[in-house]
């Protein structure tokens, strides 16, 4: 398939995309545009693959089949235009370095083979870090800081690397509700920049207030699209299946929206 | 210069060799891929020995490099295809490399110099009489020269590498994000740490290498929170293991290269009681001070 459209090519997109462990599939044939501009929620239950798409459209894991592109190009070429924050338990924090170096890595996909961060460089990494209020806990070995504030240090790291294309893999894991405020007031700003940030996202209750769109991802696409259209129970109940519990309440809490709109 | 001097500063050059590559092995945790190496190199050596007669170091470090990759693809391989454990893979991998160099030794080189004992513990202190020449021209022992140039090399790589290295360790993920290729890097560290461990070869052996690639390391993992300077450190504490070392051996008349091993590990223990920010002692100290103030502040 090509695409000869002459309308500017969505931010990401992903055509037929099979990934497999161990012949095992853990996504597939997943067919998707993510659109521009907006804050994506990536859900599913468990094991649904979501941090695996993220990984994919990085080109991070082997693809079994399908097609990655970004901005219209294949992954490899558009590289520094997707900035990427993988789950704070993917890094060894007791590595012997610092807050303000570790956003400072941002910056490495910008230099040279041989080159080192020039003042620009550390310039825009002081300014991510205070973007994410962590300015004062730069000289911070990274063990030193909380969960939430190495979380802040990760995405300080993205906005380092000025990028158009966001991918978070679960961003709000483990911060307290002051950070998580935080981290969203910050995807916003994001998008009123016109940036596409997409999450992978936990909290099933959050996802009408904070995103702007939903996939609901298990294994394969579910249903993708704006949040007050594709983020209903009965989309809910098929990516979910018989976990109830969970579901009612969205149900109920999103129902009560319904009605209080209509009120 | 006398030998003495000469011991220690070709022990220094073996030390802090291997303490630059050994640091990104030991962030890496992968510190027993050294060890590994370092053993599973045997054969290569042995092979190119055969090869060209000689024991010229050169052919020698290809033979063993080739070897060093052959044991970190092995490994990946047995893990990734063979459905083992990173551990179980990397111990099944070098033993049987080594072993594999134990009887191609024993069968083939019996009747030269390349005897078992040397390549266990080395013999720094005959590393003096082997001169290099430059025609009629004396330069120094022959080793001094080839750690010299293992120094040099492993300071240009992890220098002119280190955004590389340092990224690999700390997240490959990203590497990969922004086009690092984490797996070259990975290969290029395996290689280094294999030419190292022959160049350390013939002057502290294959077990003790092992001590130089991890122990100063991380001594110096405990007393720094910055990258370079741990880089930097271990180098200072190998070379200090070195002295230390050479003048242990000479008071107790026992071999060098296990009194520079123990020597470090005493820098080791050292480290782990008195280090300001990670040692035991200081941690129990404020630890106590902390609940005497707030004892004070209850009452």
């Amino acid at each position: 398939m090509t695409l000869t459209s002459n309308a500017p090519a969505a931010p990401i997109e992903v055509h037929d995309l099979t990934v497999a462990y161990h012949h095992r599939p853990v996504l597939w044939d997943v067919d998707a545009a993510f659109p521009e501009s907006q804050l994506i929620a990536v859900v599913g239950p468990n094991g649904a693959g979501k941090s695996t798409l993220i990984k994919a459209i990085m080109g991070l894991v082997p693809l079994a089949s399908g097609e990655v592109r970004v901005f219209g190009k294949p992954v490899n070429e558009t590289r520094r235009l997707v900035a990427y924050v993988p789950q704070r338990e993917s890094v060894d924090w007791d590595f012997p370095t610092t807050a303000l170096d570790v956003v400072l890595m941002g910056r490495y996909g910008h230099l040279s083979l041989f080159g080192r961060p020039r003042k620009r460089d550390r310039e825009i990494a002081r300014q991510s870090l205070e973007k994410v209020g962590m300015q004062d806990f730069a000289h911070r070995q990274i063990s030193q800081l909380s969960g939430g504030q190495q979380q802040r240090v990760f995405l300080a790291r993205a906005l380092a690397q000025q990028t158009k294309v966001y991918l978070m893999d679960e961003p709000f894991a483990g911060v307290d509700a002051a950070t998580e405020k935080a981290i969203v007031v910050l995807l916003q700003e994001l998008r009123a920049e016109g940036s596409t940030v997409v999450v992978v996202h936990h909290d099933l209750q959050s996802v009408p207030e904070y995103f702007d769109s939903v996939m609901l991802l298990n294994l394969r696409l579910v249903a993708f699209g704006d949040v007050a259209s594709t983020f209903t129970p009965e989309n809910l109940h098929k990516t979910y299946g018989g976990r109830l519990n969970l579901l009612t309440e969205v149900g109920e809490k999103l129902r009560r929206q319904e009605w209080n709109a209509r009120q | 210069m006398s030998d003495g001097i000469w011991i220690i500063v070709i022990g220094a050059l073996v030390a802090g060799s291997c303490a630059l590559v050994g640091c990104f092995l030991v962030l890496r945790r992968q510190a027993l891929m050294g060890d590994a190496i370092s053993h599973a190199v045997l054969p290569g050596i042995v092979i190119a020995f055969l090869i060209t007669h000689s024991r010229n170091t050169l052919p020698m470090m290809m033979g063993a490099g080739a070897l060093g990759l052959f044991t970190a693809f092995l490994t990946s391989a047995l893990e990734r295809h063979g459905r083992l454990q990173a551990d179980a893979s990397l111990g099944v991998t070098f033993t049987w490399l080594f072993a594999l160099g134990v009887i191609l030794v024993s069968a083939f080189t019996g009747h030269v110099d390349l005897d078992a004992e040397c390549v266990l513990y080395g013999e720094i202190e005959y590393a003096p009489l082997y001169r290099a020449f430059w025609g009629e021209f004396d330069l120094g022992p022959r080793a001094f020269w080839i750690l010299l140039a293992v120094a040099v090399a492993n300071t240009l790589f992890v220098t002119l590498g280190y955004k590389q290295l340092k990224l690999c360790a700390f997240d490959p993920g990203l590497a990969a994000a922004v086009g690092i290729n984490a797996a070259l890097w990975h290969y290029l560290l395996m290689a280094f740490v294999s030419i190292t461990t022959v160049g350390a070869f013939e002057s502290v052996g294959a077990i003790l290498v092992v001590a130089l690639l991890i122990v100063p390391p991380n001594t110096a993992y405990l007393l720094t929170d910055r990258l370079w300077a741990m880089l930097a450190l271990s180098a200072v504490l190998g070379a200090l293991s070195s002295v230390g070392g050479y003048l242990l051996a000479s008071a107790l008349d026992s071999s060098t290269s296990a009194a520079i091993a123990v020597v470090s590990g005493l820098f080791f223990i050292l480290a782990a009681l008195f280090s300001p920010t990670h040692g035991a002692v200081p941690r129990y100290v404020r630890r106590r001070r902390l609940i005497a103030r707030t004892q004070a502040f209850a009452e």
